[in-house]
């Protein structure tokens, strides 16, 4: 007997180092260790052993039994792993093949740099306004300190929709300075974007509708200075760190002083190129202290209150921002366009 | 506005470079566009000096000339092929290395084997024209020897012609046998006829010794081309032009030409903004520059010294009767004028800023307008009928030839300068072509007024010419400048010799400005500029700008209208001092709440949602036309066609404002199939702009505008969107109706109405086949209008949380069989309504028609799952709700179980 299960052992423990998978070994579970395995049925055989032998027996039979289970065991193991390696083989794939497409809108690039400069200046503080596009002429002229007969006003500049020059559609987004004063308390800091309206043609640079963000600041005390250090902030965050900037006079009807900002050439960092026509700086705004006329008009007591205000170009802005060549890509729509941003 | 800076000069010394005097200009408010070195692509030509000339051995019409061009020992051999060349004559020499204007270079070279060292320059060549050298006309004589005939075969001159043949009538074929200079453009030949020789006094300048030419013995002149009616063809060298001689004083050989013809100066064009008039002008700038770089300003009161036969009152009368229009209006005359080319110096400085010589009389005009920036103009005092000028209003209808030679109506708005009987020119904008400055004016008015800028304007605008001198009157200029003007004008005219000056001078005064003055608070100034700049600085600013400062008053100079409030002083003080001087400070002051508004918030999120959706972000015109309206297929009545109309469009295509953002969508979803892009979805948050605003405003609306066409579009893409938008705006009772009245741009059988509770959202669905076809798309379009504010209003609470389910759910399939015409929506209200408490969704998964359903019905499958919050469901329940829900289906929509 003893024989019986040492060859056991040995024969079962070469079969299964041999099997080749789960099936197999499972088949040699059954074949040696199954109830009528062959094991098994060595064991049926201890009932006719004497007493003295069968301690010693039973213990080898067991031993046999333990070391079958743990090679199964083992071997299990083995072959699982195995397995999963042919597995993860097989299902191995062309990593290079393009991806399933994802269709996902763009903002229009004009649109993304309106939310640029509107999230500088609402960390600022600033409230965003929306006003009306067809407005008054009271409101984008004559409380504007641009009174009768001043050029603007001229039916070859501007759109009108009644023979007395009434109503027009808003040249610029100034008026809503003049809105927000008669409607907010103060002090009051707005920006304002929208659409405004001049009679051009349509080229390269030109466009009878196109977008400004209008910004006004009022309260005590507020000086040119502020204005100056204002808007450098703002161009640090729009075009980075360190942009270099400078003041010239200007005139507008509604600021006084007036200013416009000029940004170093980013072509040729000041020294003349074809981008700046030689002249080192790029015409960014327009901007100044709000004249007290136009303070005044609103009720407000100008030897308290100062204020600033400035107004961009959106166009312009994005067309720099994106290297965009031709102000009609914006309003052409093409999606090979729009889907570039 | 050019400015010479040789003329600026005069006024004020400035040593800066171009480059340095743009900027420091422009930072101090003159804004320079660009700078011009007029004699920048003239290089390497000097003044040379023709010492002997010889026939080319090679050609019939050049000539080899020795040239000094500085040292006579070492001349320069040229060969020219001009023919006004003379021993003795002063000449533009290009030397080997030279460039002229247009880019043209130089070089030394060999003229059919003759070595040439440069060229000897026309005007053309220079960049110039008779206009800016009278004196270089040039007369040429037919040289016979230069005959070619039209036809070889009947010349009208023989080959063979000799001395003393006769040509025609008195004209005879003659020798020329001496050539000798008598002045400018005037030469004293001898010819000879073969019989005796004459001695002819001749402008003509292409005549040599030897020359062959056609000699009047009539008249005892030399025949020009045109005196022998001959073409310039049959005498291809004998032509007008040639060589520009040079008859400047105090020129020597090798002297650069540059300052001799006047390209030594620069031009600077400055951007002068609307409220600087005075900047017009070379003085205006010579006060700005003089301030800018701290330097002395040199003005020069006008001297007259008159003289001149007869009284000014008894030979002129003026008149003022439109007295609102022409506050000032003063008048000198000039008599026995010598109409004549202006001098070299005059010319030069009119070219320099842009401005074409024409006589001395007229020049003179333009002269003191640019350098006062007073307009002028000049009458022939002939054509004043009765010796009187009135300045009144046109008659309606009234017309005038003005100087350009177009006929003017006028109209009662219009200013005009009349005589007794006619106008003779449209006050402050252009003189009237009969009382213009001819060759043989004797007698010359001189106009310096000032009138109403607004009533220029307007006229300059309805007849279409802006003039220079109607875009400074436009701006308001200044009232006390118009007596200097015209003081400096018969200045010019005596020291240009071009006529006598009358005693006197007219000067109606309708409106004599006060001195504005205003206090200077320099506390006032520093405070909101941000500065600190002394009251002295600011003192010494303001008197370098001829402000008159005296304790705290300041006086405002009459030039400076602008000047009003302490503002404009402000900015008077900051220019000089720098605005690149002024500090940088942040803002403080009490904080304020920034942000956006719920509204503001709203549109960032359609934006959000369309995008995710892969929908991309356009922007179109507001205004459409009015045929667009057509092409959507709105009935000619429909009351959304009234829409805001501009009066002055730049065309029908951008006319009105449009009342729906269809159009603009469709147009540019058009756009995209016409350039073969094979899918696109598009979105647009647009206002629409209806009638009945307050104040006779707009209505304006906002649309969410949504499109798209492509291989994966159809009705349930666009829906699918639609829902997107509704869900993330979190709205509740969301329904979609076929619209009771067709909506005549969408396909009938495939357009909804969108609904919040009884709100209605807007319409979407695939455009109607036509209105495609109208836009020339073959291809199926679908869009969306969502109204804004209505989305607002539909927008939901904000979430809460609801816990999960606890307990698991029972899910159910059934399938309903019923009648075609019942909708989808019809079977899940029904299902709705028959589900208690425990249905907690419907889901369609399927619907059937065919094998096993009857013609004309449909099988509907839907997915149930019932759910009860505190217990697991018992299959007992669920039947039991199923049962009732299959109920309500047969009782509402007669759908039964399949």
């Amino acid at each position: 007997m003893k024989e019986q299960l040492a060859k056991i052992r040995a024969e079962a423990l070469a079969a299964f180092q041999a099997a080749r998978d789960a099936s197999e070994l499972d088949a040699l579970r059954v074949q040696y260790l199954g109830k009528k395995g062959e094991l098994t049925g060595v064991l049926k055989m201890m009932g006719k052993l004497s007493a003295e032998e069968r301690p010693a027996m039973g213990q080898l039979a067991n031993e046999v039994r333990a070391a079958l289970e743990q090679a199964i065991e083992v071997t299990s193991q083995k072959l699982s792993e195995a397995a999963l390696v042919q597995q993860l083989k097989d299902e191995a794939l062309d990593v290079t093949i393009p991806g399933t497409q994802v269709k996902m809108g763009h903002k229009h690039p004009m649109y993304i740099a309106l939310d640029e400069i509107k999230d500088i200046f609402i960390g600022m503080g600033f409230t965003v306004l929306d006003g009306p596009e067809v407005e008054l002429a009271e409101y984008n002229f004559d409380r504007l300190n641009a009174e009768e007969g001043h050029p603007s006003r001229d039916w070859s500049d501007t759109f009108y929709f009644d023979e007395d020059s009434r109503v027009m559609l808003r040249s610029q987004t100034s008026p809503m300075q003049v809105r927000a004063m008669d409607s907010m308390e103060l002090p009051i800091r707005i920006v304002a974007p929208g659409r405004v309206y001049r009679k051009d043609e349509v080229d390269a640079t030109h466009s009878p509708m196109f977008h400004q963000v209008e910004g006004m600041v009022i309260d005590k005390g507020v000086t040119m200075a502020d204005l100056k250090g204002t808007l450098n902030t703002v161009v640090e965050q729009l075009y980075g760190k360190g942009t270099k900037t400078r003041f010239r006079p200007h005139h507008f009807p509604f600021t006084e002083p007036s200013c416009e900002m000029d940004v170093q050439c980013h072509k040729c960092g000041g020294v003349g190129c074809p981008t700046c026509k030689g002249e080192g700086w790029i015409e960014l705004l327009g901007a100044g202290m709000i004249h007290p006329k136009v303070l005044q008009m609103a009720g407000i007591d100008t030897e308290i209150y100062s204020g600033w205000a400035f107004g961009i170009g959106l166009e312009r802005t994005a067309m720099r921002r994106f290297k965009i060549a031709d102000l009609r890509l914006i309003f052409e729509n093409d999606i090979r366009f729009l889907e570039q941003f | 506005m050019n400015l010479s800076r040789k003329w600026l000069n005069e006024f004020v010394t400035v040593d800066a470079s171009d480059k340095e005097f743009a900027e420091a200009m422009t930072l101090s408010g003159s804004k320079v566009e660009v700078t011009e070195d007029l004699g920048a692509e003239i290089s390497n030509v000097v003044v040379g000096k023709v010492l002997s000339m010889e026939r080319h051995p090679d050609s019939d019409h050049m000539w080899v000339c020795q040239i000094c061009v500085g040292n006579p020992d070492e001349p320069i051999q040229i060969v020219t092929g001009a023919w006004n060349v003379h021993v003795g004559d002063m000449v533009p020499v290009a030397k080997h290395k030279s460039t002229l204007p247009g880019g043209i270079k130089i070089e030394k070279g060999k003229l059919r084997g003759v070595p040439s060292n440069g060229m000897l320059c026309g005007l053309s060549e220079l960049g110039l024209d008779e206009r800016d050298f009278p004196y270089a006309v040039i007369t040429a004589a037919a040289i016979l020897g230069d005959y070619k005939p039209l036809d070889p075969e009947k010349p009208s001159i023989p080959a063979d012609i000799q001395p003393g043949h006769k040509i025609y009538g008195p004209v005879v074929a003659a020798e020329v046998t001496a050539v000798s200079n008598a002045g400018v453009n005037l030469w004293n030949v001898t010819v000879n006829d073969g019989k005796a020789d004459a001695q002819v006094l001749t402008p003509c300048q292409n005549l040599h010794e030897g020359d062959l030419v056609a000699y009047n013995t009539k008249s005892a002149s030399i025949c020009t081309l045109a005196d022998l009616h001959a073409q310039q063809a049959e005498f291809p060298h004998c032509i007008p032009d040639g060589i520009f001689i040079l008859h400047e004083e105090g020129i020597a050989c090798g002297d650069d030409l540059k300052p001799v013809i006047g390209a030594d100066d620069h031009v600077v064009e400055f951007e002068i903004t609307p409220n600087r008039p005075d900047c017009l002008s070379v003085i205006g700038l010579a006060r700005e520059a003089a301030a800018t770089f701290n330097a002395e300003l040199r003005l020069h009161t006008p001297v007259v010294k008159g003289g001149a036969e007869g009284s000014l009152s008894e030979l002129l009368d003026v008149e003022t009767p439109a007295d609102d229009l022409c506050p000032r209006y003063t008048a000198r005359m000039v008599r026995n004028v010598k109409i004549a080319p202006s001098p070299k110096w005059m010319r030069e400085r009119l070219r320099a800023m842009g401005v074409r010589p024409i006589n001395n009389i007229v020049d003179i005009t333009n002269y003191v307008m640019l350098e006062y920036g007073q307009p002028m103009h000049a009458f022939d005092y002939r054509y004043v009928k009765g010796g009187k000028i009135v300045v009144r209003r046109a008659e309606d209808g009234e017309e005038l030839t003005t100087l350009d030679g177009n006929v003017r109506r006028l109209n009662s708005n219009m200013l005009v300068i009349a005589d007794d009987t006619r106008a003779v020119g449209l006050a402050g904008i252009m003189g009237g072509l009969n009382s213009e400055i001819v060759e043989d004016t004797v007698d010359v008015v001189f106009e310096s007024a000032n009138f109403n800028g607004t009533c220029i304007r307007k006229t300059a605008l309805a007849l279409g010419m802006r003039t220079e001198a109607s875009a400074k009157f436009e701006k308001g200029l200044d009232i006390l400048n118009t007596l200097p003007a015209v003081d400096r004008a018969c200045e010019l005219v005596e020291l240009l010799g071009a006529g006598e000056v009358v005693d006197g001078v007219i000067d109606i005064l309708n409106y004599v400005p006060q001195p504005k003055t205003l206090e200077l608070r320099a506390d006032k100034i520093n405070e909101l500029l941000g500065t600190d700049v002394s009251r002295d600085e600011m003192v010494r600013i303001l008197r370098k700008l001829d402000f008159t400062v005296e304790g705290d008053m300041v006086t405002v100079p009459s030039w400076r209208g602008d000047v009003e409030h302490y503002s404009d002083l402000a900015e008077e003080v900051a220019r000089f001092f720098g605005y690149n001087n002024i500090p940088c400070t942040l803002m403080r002051g009490q904080t304020t709440l920034g942000g956006y508004s719920e509204a503001q918030k709203l549109e960032q999120l359609l934006g959000t949602v369309c995008r995710t959706c892969g929908y991309d972000e356009i922007i179109t015109y507001s205004f459409i036309s009015p045929t667009y309206y057509d092409k959507i297929r709105w009935d000619a009545d429909d009351a959304r066609r009234s829409s805001f109309r501009i009066l002055n469009p730049l065309g029908e295509d951008t006319s009105i404002m449009r009342t729906t953002v269809l159009p603009s969508m469709l147009e540019i979803l058009t756009r995209n199939y016409n350039f073969r892009n094979k899918a696109a979805k598009l979105y647009e948050i647009g206002r629409i702009y209806l009638p009945g605003g307050e104040d006779g405003l707009a209505v304006e609306n906002k649309v969410l505008s949504i499109g798209a066409y492509g291989p994966d579009m159809d009705f349930f893409s666009m829906k699918g969107v639609i829902e997107a938008v509704l869900k993330a705006i979190r709205a509740e009772d969301v329904s979609f109706e076929v619209p009771c009245r067709p909506n005549p741009s969408y396909h009938p059988g495939r357009c909804a109405d969108v609904y919040v509770g009884a709100r209605r959202i807007g319409v979407f669905g695939q455009i109607h086949p036509l209105v495609a076809k109208n836009y020339g798309v073959d291809a199926e379009l679908y869009c969306a209008e969502l109204d804004f504010g209505q989305l607002m209003c539909a927008k939901g609470a904000d979430a809460q949380y609801i816990p999960l389910p606890k307990f698991p759910a029972v899910t159910r399939d059934i399938a309903v069989v019923c009648e075609e015409a019942v909708t989808v929506g019809a079977l899940e209200a029904a299902i709705r309504k028959g589900g208690k408490s425990l249905l907690k969704e419907v889901a369609l998964f399927d619907i059937y028609r065919g094998k096993g359903v009857d013609e004309g019905k449909k099988s509907v499958a839907f997915n149930l799952v019932l759910r009860a919050d505190d217990r697991s469901l018992t299959a007992e329940e669920a039947d039991a709700d199923v049962k009732s829900i299959l109920d309500a289906l047969e009782k509402e929509c007669g759908a039964v179980l399949r």
